[in-house]
């Protein structure tokens, strides 16, 4: 049985819990794994602490939490300091490089950063940070197929900006570090 | 968006979506509420579902508004639901002892977060399990459901209606805020590969019909409203007409009903799963979202050659007593973990032979069992303390 423990945080309004819908989405109906996906909130949401996680296994998801992360998807500091204790050695940190600037010592995993939010406003929407990102774990983390991510992208976002989800997407996937 | 009248199909749900759509699935039609988290999507889903299928959805001031008005929409003749939390089922205690007398068909969903009082509205406890049996006044028969997955919310919902139309009563499914707000893959089959039951109906003439008159299942026909059948309820203690009379002989014969309809009935009603129980040393219990996040630790306790069996609750009342009576006869011991401070392993302990340990490993909620205190326990029961 093979299992990916992928946490998310950022704030509230950055579509955390949507990427992660979106992840498990991908998987469980789209690359025919199995998938489970939980959330953390507090009472007052947009512009507070959030994360939301997904588990990915090929067989059932018995235990649903993430306590340890093969994938941390960090979109704010608060959210990276808070939880790059749980992510595994040799696991995978991708974090947006202008939302997540004081950066710990990195020698135990491996550590990918992209101007997600800032692609996404050359794109005319700051509010497809999150796909970018998306696009960019696919690429460099290998969560899911493309094909199934863009798939879930295009099944759970407004019709009339599936496209402009799927340059998001794109941006995100095609982003070279050394650029 | 919902042109069909059922979704059917593969799904990436949320849990209380899919308690939603399995009541659907089952026939209700009539939803009363009043919006709290973890609860609220449910009835934002029926709000948006039942008026396209001609039924009917209202947000009424309060959960006391709420369940009566299921509870007369039951008597109507409709598959009825409300969904809250513990404090809306706080309100609505009263009203559901009202429907244990008058014999309504309903479903409560109490998708638990962490008590007592507003507690913490967005994390998630079991601790509302005894207000399940015991929560209303006086003496009846209680069914109580508890889902650990998104799909087996949308199965037990289905099983929920089936049992609340067959034995007459309010049926509670007792989700917790983690199954409830978790998405995971829901398989949503074609209405008749699903198992529907209705009420049954009358087949006397309305002249010789007799509102709460019952045969060797000890449940009573309904007449059709409109039909012609002359019919009175009352939350008094009743006669077979449906009216109030205050004998003592009266009072022993609805009463006992009341609560032997459920436990007659309790090879029927009680659900479970079993694991690895033959030949084991010690058997852990458990239920609803704790089935799950309990499993490392009895992964660990297996790689220490414990012999360890599993027992989960899918229905924990009527509670499952002779069963755990005969396992106890077996084993050294039980370990109950629950997201409470001790309501369920109260039960196993009545249940269980006096020479077996019962040993409760407690949780007040907002977070998850550790996994050392699970495997402590389990240790110690393996070892006679």
């Amino acid at each position: 049985m093979s299992e990916l423990r992928v946490k998310i945080s950022g704030f509230g309004g950055q579509g955390i819990i949507l990427s992660s819908f979106i992840i498990g989405k991908a998987a469980s109906i789209y690359d025919r794994q199995h998938s489970s996906m939980t959330q953390a909130y507090g009472p007052a949401a947009r512009g507070g602490a959030c994360s939301s996680q997904v588990v990915i296994s090929s067989d059932n998801v018995e235990y649903p939490l993430v306590d340890t992360a093969d994938v941390l998807i960090a979109m704010s500091q608060e959210g990276y300091d808070t939880f790059l204790p749980i992510l595994k050695k040799g696991g995978i940190l991708l974090y947006d490089t202008d939302l997540v600037e004081k950066l710990q010592s990195h020698k135990d995993f491996i550590a990918k950063g992209i101007p997600a939010t800032r692609l996404a406003e050359e794109l005319g929407k700051k509010i497809v940070a999150n796909i970018v990102m998306l696009g960019f774990a696919t690429k460099q983390a290998k969560i899911v197929s493309p094909e199934a991510m863009q798939e879930a992208i295009a099944d759970s976002v407004p019709s009339k900006f599936i496209d402009l989800n799927m340059k998001a997407f794109q941006a995100g996937f095609d982003y070279n570090e050394e650029q | 968006m919902f042109k069909k009248s059922r979704l059917i199909g593969e799904f990436f749900m949320q849990g209380d979506i899919a308690c939603a759509e399995g009541a659907i699935a089952a026939g209700c039609r009539f939803f009363g509420g009043y919006p709290i988290t973890p609860a609220s999507e449910i009835a934002e889903r029926m709000a948006l579902r039942l008026p396209l299928l001609q039924g009917v959805f209202i947000q009424y001031e309060d959960e006391i508004a709420s369940i009566a008005g299921i509870l007369g929409a039951s008597w109507a003749g409709a598959k009825s639901m409300t969904a809250t939390s513990g404090p809306g089922i706080s309100l609505m205690t009263e009203n559901i002892g009202l429907g244990m007398m008058m014999e309504a068909p309903c479903v409560v969903v109490n998708v638990q977060r962490g008590g007592p009082s507003t507690g913490l509205p967005t994390s998630w406890g079991q601790s509302d399990m005894m207000q399940a049996r015991w929560g209303s006044h006086g003496d009846y028969g209680s069914i109580s459901l508890v889902p650990n997955s998104p799909q087996e919310f949308f199965d037990l919902t289905v099983t929920a209606f089936n049992f609340s139309e067959k034995y007459r009563l309010p049926v509670f499914l007792m989700a917790d805020a983690l199954v409830g707000h978790m998405t995971e893959k829901v398989v949503i089959p074609p209405v008749e590969e699903l198992e529907i039951i209705n009420r049954k109906y009358t087949t006397k003439k309305p002249e010789d019909y007799l509102p709460y008159d019952y045969g060797k299942d000890l449940i009573p026909d309904f007449a059709k409203a409109g039909d012609g059948y002359r019919y009175h309820t009352t939350g008094l203690t009743h006669d077979k007409r449906g009216y109030p009379d205050m004998s003592f002989e009266c009072q022993n014969e609805l009463v006992p009903r009341l609560v032997n309809k459920i436990k007659n009935h309790i090879d029927d009603i009680s659900l479970t799963e079993e694991y690895d129980i033959e030949g084991a040393d010690v058997i852990v219990i458990s239920y609803g979202i704790t089935s799950r996040t309990i499993l490392p630790a009895l992964t660990m306790a297996k790689k220490k050659g414990i012999k360890i069996g599993y027992l989960r609750l899918k229905t924990v009342w009527p509670f499952p007593e002779e069963k755990i009576r005969k396992l106890s006869e077996k084993v050294a011991g039980f370990v109950v973990p629950e997201m409470n401070l001790g309501q369920i392993s109260l039960e196993v302990e009545r249940c269980a032979h006096n020479d077996s340990i019962v040993k409760l490993v407690p949780h007040p909620g907002g977070g998850i069992h550790k996994f050392e205190d699970v495997l402590h326990a389990i240790e110690e029961v393996a070892h006679g303390k």
